[in-house]
């Protein structure tokens, strides 16, 4: 079996893989990081974004020997320590989940959105959210958190 | 698929040598719809080439006689390149609907063209835009009108152990411009009911010097429909041409009935669509004077 080495959250990690494994398997199965989710198996819901070399995919996309070299943040990635980052830390204020199923891709997401648009219109948030499905439907407050934990992630 | 190979060579022969090896080998290009169809045991291919590492298929190349797309480059780096944009905005608003943000980092537009679905949203503008596909194999490399590349649902005019590794739209003339519309029956990240095209240069009088019109999942393949191109030639858009255009397109349609649309809508979507679609390459055209 091929073997592939890559950075998840700053870990240097090596492991032989199936070339068939996606990135998302690998994650979950072989580093046991399963806060990234699969809600699908069609890359439609987004419950598996992950930031890769800084850009937010759906890490159902990719084969895992196709992140050789590369820099993987997951969700596990962003707290420092028992410290929330300000994007999880405003989707915890403004109740951003109701089952939380989605709620690791839209965090991911909403973290890369942050990078690109610091001041993001409640339009652009939904908009970019095209991609991060939530079956309870709970967007109201995944928009609302992602407007506060934008904002508190220049501060 | 236990015992399925990944390479990802760094140049056209060697993928074109890893292609000949392995029968039913599979590209790789972003892997947005490959990856999903190997998930969905669609298909069970022992080899895939990622071609992503090839320097050909990832760059853009702008001449002042020609534009040259590597195939592997995505949705938001042809988004990025601002003069690519000001150029062809409707091939660049086309591949920008592909779907959502994380989905745009991957996917590319040789992968769009030769996923060959019907309802492509790349595939409309990049045959209003006169593309060629330029194409490498066994015997060489070759160039393929784009309206000629699709030739069934998930199927193209490549041969046996081709790839596409580059498009070649021409720069566009002074007074030209193309656009991109589609229709869906949600806001986003849905399959096109009916996808338009269309790239117009006008004449210093106003009147359409030439013109290229396509349509998108309403047929097998995506068209370019001739009867619309004749009737903008020579027009200036008034209410008379627009006429002949939405009935051009309705009769060119040869679509399917399924949950996103009646035959009868997706015909008559085609021609508002086709109309709507000319008018903003139209406006481009006019404001276009470089």
């Amino acid at each position: 079996m091929p073997s592939v080495t890559m950075k998840v959250n700053g870990k240097n990690v090596n492991a032989e893989v199936e070339n068939r494994t996606l990135l998302v398997q690998y994650l979950r199965d072989h580093l046991n990081m399963t806060g990234t989710h699969v809600g699908c198996d069609t890359s439609q819901c987004g419950c598996c974004v992950v930031h890769v070399n800084g850009s937010s995919v759906k890490s159902c996309t990719m084969l895992a020997v196709q992140a050789e070299g590369a820099d993987v943040v997951t969700i596990e990635g962003l707290a420092d320590g028992e410290v929330l980052h300000p994007m999880q830390a405003a989707f915890r204020e403004h109740h951003g989940l109701q089952c939380g199923f989605c709620t690791p891709g839209m965090v991911m997401s909403a973290v890369d959105l942050a990078k690109e648009n610091p001041d993001p219109s409640e339009t652009e948030i939904r908009e970019w959210l095209e991609g991060n499905i939530c079956r309870c439907t709970g967007y109201h407050n995944i928009v609302k958190a992602i407007a506060a934990g934008t904002k508190n992630m220049q501060g | 698929m236990a015992g399925l190979r990944y390479e990802a060579p760094n140049t056209v022969d060697a993928a074109i040598g890893l292609l000949s090896e392995v029968a039913g080998a599979k590209v790789l290009a972003g892997g947005t719809d490959l990856l999903v169809q190997i998930r969905e045991e669609m298909i069970d291919p022992d080899l895939i080439v990622d071609i992503k590492r090839i320097d050909e298929t990832r760059r853009i190349e702008i001449t002042p006689d020609y534009v040259k797309i590597g195939a592997a480059m995505t949705g938001a780096e042809l988004g990025e390149n601002e003069e690519l944009a000001a150029m062809w905005p409707g091939v660049i608003e086309a591949v920008e609907l592909i779907g959502s943000w994380q989905v745009q980092g991957r996917a590319t537009i040789g992968g769009n063209l030769c996923n060959a679905s019907p309802a492509a949203d790349s595939v409309p503008a990049i045959i209003a835009s006169g593309a060629k596909i330029v194409v490498a194999g066994p015997q060489g490399v070759r160039e393929i009108p784009a309206e000629e590349f699709p030739k069934a649902p998930g199927r193209t005019a490549l041969e046996a152990n081709e790839f596409v590794v580059s498009l070649v739209l021409p720069v566009p003339p002074k007074r030209s411009g193309d656009a991109y519309l589609r229709f869906i029956p949600r806001t986003e990240m849905d399959i096109a009911v009916v996808g338009a095209g269309v790239s117009v240069s006008l004449n210093e009088d106003g009147t359409c010097a030439s013109a290229r019109v396509a349509l998108g999942a309403v047929a097998p393949t995506a068209l370019l429909v001739k009867d619309a191109i004749d009737a903008l030639l020579g027009s200036k858009l008034d209410d008379v041409t627009l006429e002949k255009l939405d009935k051009a397109a309705r009769d060119a349609c040869n679509p399917i009935d399924d949950k996103r649309g009646t035959i009868e809508y997706r015909t008559k979507v085609a021609g508002v669509l086709v109309r709507r679609t000319a008018a903003i390459a139209w406006e481009r055209a006019q404001k276009q004077n470089g």
